[in-house]
């Protein structure tokens, strides 16, 4: 036992001794929640539009107004003929042009069809799609007042309740997302990497010929990374909490409980892959190309898995992530309780078996060699 | 030179041996490319709804199938109380509980207001945004039916005429989202193969201790660290190659602009940050260490550089941190160059900051690096 | 015996912290001697040679090697030594002909005379068909020899020996302390650091470090007479007592 803890101990050291190594550990998931939160999320806006306005009257400065008054949308200067669209577009600075055919503000009042043209920069697709979505409201409105009517006048009126979020905070997704993310970062990475290096510098063999056991030596490594992934997690909980007021609706001891079996399937991965990688290369590409990269991917973290191929929602369905964040949600978000997570639940601890047999299996092929 | 020519030498023997570096090189670009151009599909899919129907009359079950034969909605079933809508909300079963009250009917019948609920999943807030104003744009077309029924006067028509929108989305007329994605993964997997593998390498030199031969050599700093940066300078062009011919094969990706000025500033780009994978590389002794600093910052620059998400509309901050992000400057010019055809006029000062930022870049790392300790 | 010397310590100090590796060590090394630096492990030796060859800068004090002031301009030193440090350093993945191309070329080497003098060395040592095996696959007993061998590859004034023999079989010692000989016979001045005592008795001149300080100088011969004792092992544990 006292060799146990002495295992223990060394390897904490080893973790708390590179500070640096630490320190980023701790800034990835605060960085990330932050970006998220503040960055990649943000709203539309600062869009450039410059105008192509062949008419300029009354009419188009009124509609020109309304459109870069509306917040979402910079004006980037005036053109004076089609030619000078694509060289806008070249620089990049602008990402749409209006073009207002000549006598616009005439043909309207006296009650001809007058054209307004959007040509967008689709090169992001998105940002074009938006733009026009928006800019056409912003006309069609402009057309409503001009017939003298604001809004449509409604028989049946919606009320929206947006559950578990009523205040769509986009953090809601992106939190858990990131909790999945980090904690197989930690756990696997981390692990599979030290493991790897021990072997690489040959101090993994004085342990293996001590008379610990395959599995106490396991459990020895991984202990720290246990503790360390814990924290992690819990000041991911936190920082949702008191940043961006993520609630946790549902139980904290089921939470907390499912935290520590998602750290250990992830351990059980590291271990497993630092007994099939030879060196701590290959033990960081299978850890990013095989784990990380996939969890980024495709466990429904950014990208809704729903949208995905059939064989890319195949390949989701045997990640553990993808599995995490919907306990995740789940059991913070909606309140569920282990009624509603078996399912997901079951799947994890299976997983974690089969990955813990494989690697103290493989372990101990590799002590008997 | 010769000396530089020797260690670069020595480096590329040493890759070719490395098992891993090849398929890491091939296989990796190939598969983040499919996968992440598949799974990167912003667009809505189907909506599952579910009925909670306490009128239950005609003019109820109307309403209900303008839902159900919409192309965006599928009905996933019905239920009978508020408590069992929530229970399919919070099991996945439906996005989205239309709720509707009693005497629905009837207020309609005596043209007064009536009230629909639109109970949505808010948890991803993007998504519920969207599946409001599908179900909102049916609900108005419903209610102009209505108001066209009752035929009420028209208020349209005072003298004046009718503005048209039209709109046409240049260089991405389908709007693919594929070919915007296409030119983000090239700039992730170059930066990934030039900057990672490269501090790897120097660092992994550290922990064997063979570093340490070289360090007694009358061999000069930056002949030691030109050695390690144009080896994987020269990767990660290759990658470049490989990842346009993949993206020009499975997904059409153009390339309007000079493939001559993209190279030239992909040269420029890695100088600038394979200059600050040697740096980080300088400051580090172990490979754990290497890869968690480096993964810290490609993560954070990855994120920002707008590969996602239209750099404009971040907020203020995020632009003065883009300012020293090098990916944010290639993400913009890889767009440029291959999708619109931006020439060097268009992308001059991209150019400048980005050889000022090699400079800085190679003189930091040249300095960091110590022979003596 | 008058030559010329060519390495020279003065007051040589390093401090790691509180911690004093070196405690004002002060010897100097003539042209063509074979000089051992002998301690237990933890007692200077590499940090002094560290110093020496231009890897690690001392807290205070004078080194000259070569004729060089070390500690003010260590790349000058680095040009006419050779080093071969404890832990083994060639590349393990290259074949023993790049390892031998890379330093050569890394010294200025034309490509001609690595080849020349490649084939001639590899046949010296009898190895001509290992001159295309990875040196993962090479035999240590052979690495070793060639560690050396690559570091004396480009004619060096000196070569330091950080513990060359660790871990090696007696026979495999043997036949590189020949080696060795070898390369004092062809006016390379050897600098060795070891803990085997029985490797002391090679030297023309050895220097016994205890916790940072030089315990004793001398010719082995010498060392042996002045301590009345037969062996090298003995002289050594006598200072070791006194220390």
């Amino acid at each position: 036992m006292s060799r146990f803890i002495s295992l223990v101990r060394k390897e904490f050291n080893h973790i708390f001794r590179d500070r640096r190594t630490l320190l980023i550990l701790f800034g990835i998931p605060i960085m990330q929640i932050l970006i998220f939160g503040y960055v990649v999320n943000s709203d539309f806006k600062n869009i450039g539009i410059a105008v192509l306005d062949q008419s300029v009257d009354a009419h188009t400065q009124k509609i020109l107004n309304k459109i870069f008054s509306s917040g979402y949308f910079n004006f980037s200067g005036n053109i004076q003929n089609a030619q000078g669209i694509s060289d806008q577009f070249k620089t990049g600075k602008v990402k749409a042009v209006l073009v207002f055919e000549s006598e616009f503000g005439k043909k309207l009042d006296n009650g001809q069809l007058a054209n307004i043209q959007i040509i967008t920069d689709a090169s992001d697709p998105n940002v074009a799609n938006t733009t026009v979505g928006y800019v056409s409201g912003i006309i069609r409105s402009y057309q409503g007042e001009l017939a003298g009517q604001t809004v449509v006048q409604l028989i049946v009126e919606p009320q929206y309740r947006m559950v578990f979020n009523e205040n769509l905070i986009s953090a809601y997704m992106f939190v858990p997302g990131t909790m999945a993310l980090i904690l197989m970062l930690i756990s696997a990475l981390l692990t599979s990497i030290s493991v790897t290096r021990e072997k690489e510098l040959g101090t993994l063999e004085v342990i293996l010929v001590s008379p610990l056991r395959p599995a106490q030596i396991i459990i020895g490594k991984v202990a720290p990374y246990v503790l360390l992934a814990f924290i992690n997690g819990l000041v991911i909980l936190l920082l949702g909490y008191f940043i961006f007021n993520l609630p946790i609706s549902g139980s904290l001891v089921l939470l907390l409980a499912e935290l520590l079996l998602y750290i250990t399937l992830s351990l059980s991965l590291g271990i497993l892959i630092s007994t099939i990688a030879k060196s701590q290369q290959i033990a960081m590409f299978m850890s990013l190309f095989v784990l990380m990269l996939p969890t980024v991917l495709l466990s429904g973290f950014i990208f809704p898995i729903e949208n995905m191929p059939l064989i890319l929602q195949w390949i989701s369905a045997i990640l553990p992530p993808r599995w995490f964040i919907i306990i995740l949600k789940d059991i913070m978000l909606k309140g569920n309780g282990l009624a509603y997570v078996w399912n997901e639940t079951l799947i994890l601890l299976g997983m974690t078996l089969i990955f813990l047999f494989a690697a103290i299996r493989k372990f101990s092929i590799r002590l008997q060699v | 030179m010769r000396t530089i020519a020797v260690l670069i030498r020595k480096e590329f023997t040493q890759i070719r041996r490395n098992r891993i570096m090849i398929p890491a090189m091939i296989i990796a670009p190939l598969i983040q490319m499919i996968i992440l151009v598949y799974a990167a599909n912003m667009n809505m899919r189907d909506i599952d709804f579910a009925i909670l129907d306490e009128d239950g009359s005609a003019t109820s079950i109307n309403l209900i199938s303008k839902y159900s034969s919409s192309p965006f909605f599928s009905l996933s079933g019905s239920v009978n109380s508020l408590d069992d809508a929530e229970k399919l909300l919070k099991g996945d079963k439906a996005d989205l509980v239309i709720h509707i009250p009693p005497n629905f009917e009837n207020s309609i019948l005596n043209q007064e207001k009536a009230d629909v609920q639109f109970l949505i999943n808010g948890i991803n807030s993007a998504a519920a945004v969207l599946t409001a104003s599908y179900a909102q744009n049916i609900l108005f077309d419903y209610n102009r039916q209505l108001i066209a029924g009752f035929s009420r006067p028209s208020s349209v028509s005072q003298g004046f005429g009718t503005i048209e929108v039209n709109y046409s989305h240049w260089y991405n007329p389908g709007l693919d989202f594929k070919i915007f994605m296409v030119p983000g993964i090239l700039v992730v997997l170059v930066t990934l193969v030039g900057w990672l593998l490269m501090s790897l390498n120097v660092v992994r030199e550290k922990e064997l201790g063979t570093i340490e031969q070289i360090n007694v050599t009358p061999i000069k700093k930056y002949q030691f660290l030109m050695g390690k940066l144009i080896p994987f300078w020269i990767l990660a062009i290759i990658e470049l190659g490989i990842g346009l011919t993949l993206g020009r094969l499975l997904f059409h990706v153009p390339i309007l602009g000079s493939l001559w000025l993209l190279i030239a500033f992909t040269a420029i780009y890695l100088v600038t940050v394979l200059g600050f994978g040697l740096f980080i590389a300088a400051i580090s002794e172990t490979q754990q260490q290497v890869m968690f600093v480096n993964f810290f910052f490609v993560l954070v620059f990855i994120l920002m550089s707008g590969i996602f998400t239209p750099v404009e509309s971040m907020p203020d901050w995020a632009h003065y941190v883009n300012i020293i992000n090098p990916l944010s400057y290639f993400m913009r010019v890889i767009r440029m160059i291959l999708l619109k055809g931006s020439d060097f006029g268009d992308v001059w000062k991209e150019f400048l900051s980005m050889g000022i930022f090699g400079v800085v870049m190679i003189t930091l790392s040249v300095r960091s690096y110590r022979k003596r300790v | 015996m008058e030559s010329e010397t060519i390495i020279e310590v003065r007051d040589l100090v390093k401090r790691f912290g509180s911690f004093i590796a070196n405690d004002h060590l002060s010897f100097t090394v003539a042209k063509g001697e074979i000089f051992g630096f002998l301690g237990a492990n933890g007692a200077g030796k590499t940090t002094a040679i560290r110093i020496l060859s231009g890897l690690s800068s001392p807290t205070s004090g004078y080194v000259f090697v070569a004729g060089i002031d070390a500690s003010r301009y260590p790349e000058q030193v680095k040009k006419s030594i050779g080093y071969m440090c404890q832990r083994f350093s060639l590349y393990e993945d290259l074949t023993v002909f790049e390892n031998i191309r890379l330093y050569g070329g890394v010294y200025g080497l034309t490509l001609k005379e690595i080849v020349l003098r490649s084939d001639e060395m590899l046949s010296r040592l009898g190895i001509t068909d290992l001159r295309d095996r990875l040196i993962r696959s090479v035999p240590l007993g052979w690495r070793q020899k060639l560690a050396f061998s690559v570091a004396i590859f480009h004619q060096p004034n000196i070569v330091f020996l950080d513990e060359p023999t660790g871990g090696v079989d007696p026979v495999t010692r043997r036949q590189f302390w020949d080696l060795i000989y070898e390369a004092s016979r062809a006016g390379i001045t050897v600098f060795v650091t070891t803990h085997y005592m029985d490797e002391a008795e090679y030297c023309d001149r050895v220097c016994i470090l205890s916790e940072g300080k030089i315990q004793a100088i001398g010719n082995p011969v010498e060392l042996k007479r002045s301590f009345n004792v037969t062996s090298m092992d003995e002289v050594f544990i006598k200072v070791a007592r006194n220390a």
